[in-house]
């Protein structure tokens, strides 16, 4: 009995190449069943488990379950599934959703919510920074229409792709209890499709904004004297800017290498036609969240100092034109080369309504 | 409360084919798209070995933990199914998935993927009627008191599917008979005949 029970659970031929294998041990089996029937009976009736593994299938070993786990797939690996090549284990999964669910997430909202935080304390504390001495209402063309446009189009497609790649990230918590499934369903779709689509046009202008902007942003010695002065903070006394500060050439530089990788590993994982496998896409999907994440914590101190913080800096960006004493507070070396080109509001508003965007741009350097 | 589990005897697969054709025709899935495969190592050579893969229905689910939209559950019996309706395509079930288990009607441009399939464990999804059920995730054979199809119709008896206990313990008395020394798992010096079952019934 304890034979047939073994035959029937361990001889059976693996595959298809191996039936002529399987046809030789079936012989082997039945020769030696033939012999030891010759010498003893009591033989037949205890099933030894040694000469069982002798005679069947080679059993499956620790190498092959190795081999499993390595992901490797040589010449001779098959995959029955129509254009798979996939291994039979995903190693990395396990690691990717690690790191992604127990570090990029939970640290990602300590980054982008503790920033918000540090600004609301610093405003309550330290409050807006205002202008020293009063307007004297002459005004400095300092951005023109066209880096106007292009720089409120970047941001606003930043604020979206920041809010839609939350709501990948974080949204289930939040807006599934929230909403329920029917609106969830819905919005979490067209965050999707938000993002997919409207991530590559932010990639295409963020590069010609930072080309637009190069010249401005090449760091200069008294960039670092401004960092080690806090941007004025440290210290009583006015720190040297050009026509952008240390502050902003850092955020610029972030943008060009930081903002790049978000950009490049977006771009991996939008286009998975070029059948990108699935390493690539953890590889991708974590340097995108880390990088975007970090940004945005980064952008809220931006926006806060452009707004908020400051007095006279967002009208630059919204009519193009600063204040005379607000350039000289703020980017004294700008003011310095560009002093005498003043204008006065009348003069402003008739080169606006003559067509604002022949404007001859501001003048910069350092 | 049952905890379904498949499992194939890697020493017993054949690579027939036949749980895939299976799947197929219980589920009617969309051309393209092939809820379980059999993946053979070292084809030809004398250690080649064959196995048979879809959705493991995982204890602890990356795909679960990963999907933004949130669209997987758990059914009582321990089954992974999801929401197609919820399903964004993004593609991330199938970074985290172990075993390559969900596919995607296309890859285009965009991260444009389509609805996520995967073996239900011939459990159907969430729908209105049976009929929209079908249409979506194939049939719900569980409903029926019915085991997988592709199981049910392994010509070897490899793939085995149902109650990991009860897995366990067919697997285990073909090990006990088989001899094996390690008991056929892995190299684990701990792994004994005594605590196959249990392995199987607490590690997945
Ligand atoms: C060229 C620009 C960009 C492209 C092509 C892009 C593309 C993508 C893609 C394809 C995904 C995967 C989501 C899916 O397919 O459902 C993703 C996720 C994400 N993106 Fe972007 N993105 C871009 C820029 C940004 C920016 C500027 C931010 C933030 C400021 C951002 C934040 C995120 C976040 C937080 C995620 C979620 C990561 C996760 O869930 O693990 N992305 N992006
Ligand atoms: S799809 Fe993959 S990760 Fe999810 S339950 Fe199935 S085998 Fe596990
Ligand atoms: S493809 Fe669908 S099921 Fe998979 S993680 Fe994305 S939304 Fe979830």
């Amino acid at each position: 009995m304890n034979l047939l029970t073994a035959q029937a659970s361990g001889g059976v031929p693996r595959s298809g190449k191996g039936l002529a294998l399987g046809i030789w041990r079936f012989m082997l089996v039945a020769f030696a069943l033939v012999l030891s029937l010759g010498f003893t009976q009591v033989a037949l009736a205890q099933a030894d488990p040694d000469r069982e593994m002798n005679t069947a299938a080679p059993g499956i070993t620790a190498d092959q379950w190795r081999q499993v786990r390595s992901g490797e797939t040589g010449p001779n690996y098959r995959d029955s599934r129509y254009e798979s090549d996939y291994s039979l284990i995903n190693a990395s999964g396990e690691t990717w959703r690690q790191i992604r669910n127990r570090w990029v997430s939970p640290f990602g909202l300590i980054a982008v919510f503790g920033m918000a935080a540090l600004i609301a304390l610093f405003y309550f504390i330290v409050g807006r920074k205002e202008l020293e001495a009063p307007r004297t209402g002459r005004l400095l063309l300092r951005w023109t229409l066209m880096k106007r446009a292009l720089h409120w189009t970047v941001a606003t497609l930043f604020i979206i792709l920041a809010l839609t790649g939350m709501t990948l990230l974080f949204g289930k918590f939040v807006f599934r209890p929230l909403f329920g499934d029917g609106i969830w369903a819905w919005m979490i779709a067209a965050t999707k499709v938000l993002h997919n689509y409207l991530g590559p046009i932010f990639g295409i202008l963020l590069v010609i904004l930072l080309v637009s902007l190069i010249k401005d942003n090449i760091p200069k010695k008294h960039d670092w004297v401004w960092f080690k002065k806090g941007g004025g903070m440290i210290g009583k006394k006015h720190v040297d800017a050009g026509f952008a500060n240390g502050g902003e050439k850092a955020w610029y530089w972030l943008l060009a290498t930081v903002g790049i990788l978000v950009v490049a590993s977006g771009f991996v994982l939008d286009f998975p036609n070029f059948d990108q496998g699935r390493d690539t896409m953890q590889w991708a999907n974590i340097i995108h969240a880390v990088g975007a994440l970090g940004l945005t914590a980064v952008s809220l101190g931006h926006i806060y100092i452009g707004t908020l913080g400051t007095e006279g800096a967002l009208e630059g960006m919204t009519t193009g034109y600063v204040d005379e004493t607000w350039a000289k507070e703020h980017h004294n070396l700008w003011y310095e080369e560009v002093k005498d080109q003043t204008l006065s509001e009348q003069e402003v508003a008739a080169r606006k309504s003559s067509g604002g965007s022949s404007e001859p741009s501001a003048t910069r350097t350092s | 409360m049952a905890q379904m589990k498949f499992m194939c005897d890697a020493e017993r697969c054949i690579e027939c084919n036949g749980c895939v054709t299976a799947c197929k025709n219980a589920n009617d899935v969309e051309w393209g798209i092939q809820r379980r495969r059999v993946v053979t190592l070292n084809d030809g050579e004398a250690d080649e070995m064959s196995i048979s893969v879809a959705c493991m229905h995982c204890d602890d689910a990356p795909c679960m933990a990963v999907c933004p939209t949130d669209c997987f559950y758990k059914t009582d019996d321990g089954i992974v199914l999801h929401d197609k309706d919820l399903c964004i395509g993004c593609g991330y079930c199938l970074y985290a998935c172990p075993f390559g288990a969900p596919q995607f009607p296309q890859q285009d441009a965009f991260g444009e993927r389509g609805k996520m399939d995967k073996c239900t464990f011939c459990a159907g999804g969430p729908a209105e009627s049976k009929e929209e059920e079908y249409e979506k995730y194939g049939s719900n054979r569980i409903a029926e008191g019915k085991l997988p199809l592709c199981a049910e119709m392994c010509s070897t008896k490899a793939l085995l599917a149902g109650d990991a206990q009860d897995v366990a313990d067919i697997f285990r008395q073909r090990v006990v008979h088989r001899g094996h020394k390690d008991g056929a798992w892995s190299n684990n010096p701990q792994a004994s005949a005594d605590n196959l079952a249990y392995d199987a019934a607490h590690k997945g």
